[in-house]
């Protein structure tokens, strides 16, 4: 599926915080959103996936999504959004109960959403005995179960230290790997981007503009190679060049000013 | 030595601060308190008239309980707070939620329980004797009063706590309303509900034994104020002694279904 943003503003009361957004997300591709912090990409983000009325503008989606999937705009939070009372199986099983399955199919589909995440022993655990990466990945299978046609990741690794992050980000990059996914990641992590995307979009600060979409050309699957490493780091450097000026002027702004 | 090399072991400072359970202690109390009790009363101290021996206190309940006295009060007590507080407690979920999901319910709601919440609600007992009648329908209404609204703020806030994050996921997963009201909503207030329960439980004490003493044939509260009125102190502190019993058990069964639902935690 292919996704449309046509002249998308959005305000909270007098603060403008999107102006006149257009965007495209390409069906099979993964999109990057990145800007200073308070640029509006989770608010972009929200108006995409339809959790969000934005002031001005539409977002349009073309194609049919596929015939199993059950949730076709899918979120995977920031702050994970699991549900304590109820156990990682559990958790992926919300995303399901209310729609006619039959009991095998249901049982499958959480089956394969565990074992692709790595939580299958984990099945019975409660979220408060998980680390905060397990956490996410119970958020990632819960995602996966309902067979997105696209997928929204609100800056996925960000409430997790360094290390399982790049875990994660490893294990993310393994899922895209198996299945083409249409996703747009949203994150202020500039070396995230360079590696997930096929495109990146970078958003100005307050009220944010589209600056710039800059398209990356190395395979996914290459970018880990030594041979691309001077591209990426040059890529690196032309997006933190970017935003650079931005994120110091927004770190330096009053919250309510 | 240290001081020769110059090395001195750095001072502990943490520590303390830190009540922990020592399980003999709460029992070790209660024998204190009651011995000290029964010596006060056996060297004369503490006048008979004024207050029973624990041990005189034991024998009035073991009178009360062979006539089937015991029974009787104990039962009609038992029988209006459970009545009163269901009611008030199913009522006070039923407005408090809506109050939590609906904004036309929550703008005409709370002006309308900060306004009633306040009254004591036993001085609404003779006008609902005037209404009800002198049966039980005036005790149960009372402690209906006195629960519903405690009920009512107690279930709104705890509406109000559950994570806005955990509902816009389920709506990000297209749940239905009724499912995230019954999937999200009321598993995640009931921290708070709970939290209210032990609140009205207590007022639903208090209310039976006032209600009691105002106008009951039988009840504890009644058989107390009985007591009273002929100077019998050993029946008036047995009374006392089966509210205490009453407040314990029902407190206890709280926290059993505290730990059941709230697992998770």
């Amino acid at each position: 599926m292919d996704l449309f943003v046509q002249g998308v503003s959005h305000h909270y009361g007098d603060l403008q915080a999107l102006d006149a957004i257009d965007l495209q997300v390409k069906g099979g591709q993964i999109l990057a959103l990145i800007g200073p912090s308070g640029c509006g990409k989770s608010t972009l983000l929200g108006i995409m996936g339809g959790m969000l009325q934005p002031t001005e503008g539409d977002v349009v989606a073309a194609g049919v999504p596929p015939a199993d999937s059950l949730n076709p705009f899918t979120y995977i939070f920031q702050d994970f959004a699991l549900l304590p009372w109820r156990s990682v199986a559990g958790n992926v099983a919300l995303a399901l109960e209310h729609h006619r399955l039959d009991r095998a199919e249901r049982t499958a589909r959480i089956e394969a959403a565990l074992v692709l995440t790595g939580l299958r022993d984990f099945a019975a655990a409660l979220p408060r005995q998980l680390s905060g990466g397990m956490r996410q990945r119970v958020g990632i299978a819960r995602a996966v179960a309902v067979r997105p046609a696209i997928l929204f990741l609100d800056e996925p690794l960000s409430a997790l230290d360094a290390q399982t992050r790049e875990l994660l980000l490893e294990d993310l990059l393994a899922i895209w790997q198996r299945e083409a996914t249409t996703a747009v990641y949203v994150t202020h992590n500039l070396d995230e981007a360079v590696r997930v995307a096929d495109r990146i979009a970078v958003l100005s600060r307050r009220p944010g503009r589209i600056k710039q979409v800059m398209p990356v050309e190395i395979p996914r699957s290459e970018r880990g190679d030594a041979r691309h490493a001077a591209d990426l780091a040059a890529l690196h450097a032309q997006l933190w060049d970017l935003i650079r000026g931005e994120a110091a002027v927004a770190d330096r702004e009053l919250a309510d000013g | 030595m240290a001081e020769e090399t110059g090395q001195t072991p750095v001072p502990f400072r943490g520590g303390g601060f830190q009540p922990g359970a020592r399980r003999w202690a709460p029992w070790a109390a209660f024998a204190a308190i009651i011995a000290g009790w029964q010596l006060a009363s056996s060297t004369g101290l503490l006048p008979p008239l004024i207050m029973p021996s624990p041990y005189e206190v034991v024998l009035a309940l073991g009178h009360l309980a062979a006539s089937g006295d015991l029974t009787e009060h104990v039962g009609a007590s038992l029988s209006r707070i459970a009545w009163g507080w269901s009611i008030g407690t199913l009522a006070g979920l039923g407005v408090g939620f809506a109050m939590g999901i609906w904004s036309l319910a929550r703008s005409a709601g709370i002006p309308v329980v900060a306004a009633l919440f306040p009254i004591p609600k036993i001085a609404l007992l003779p006008l609902l004797i005037l209404w009800l009648g002198i049966d039980e329908a005036p005790k149960i209404a009372t402690i209906a009063l006195g629960v519903f609204f405690p009920t009512v703020i107690g279930t709104y806030s705890a509406v109000d706590n559950v994570p806005r994050s955990l509902i816009r996921m389920a709506q990000s997963f297209n749940l239905p309303n009724p499912a995230i009201v019954w999937k999200v909503i009321l598993p995640g207030a009931m921290p708070g509900i709970l939290a209210a329960f032990r609140i009205t439980s207590s007022i639903a004490l208090i209310l039976l034994v006032a209600a009691e003493m105002i106008g009951a044939e039988f009840g504890i509260g009644s058989f107390i104020l009985a007591a009273g009125n002929l100077m019998q102190t050993d029946q008036l502190v047995a009374g006392v002694v089966l509210l205490s019993i009453l407040g314990l058990t029902i407190s206890f069964v709280l926290g059993r279904v505290e730990a059941w639902l709230l697992n998770w935690r």
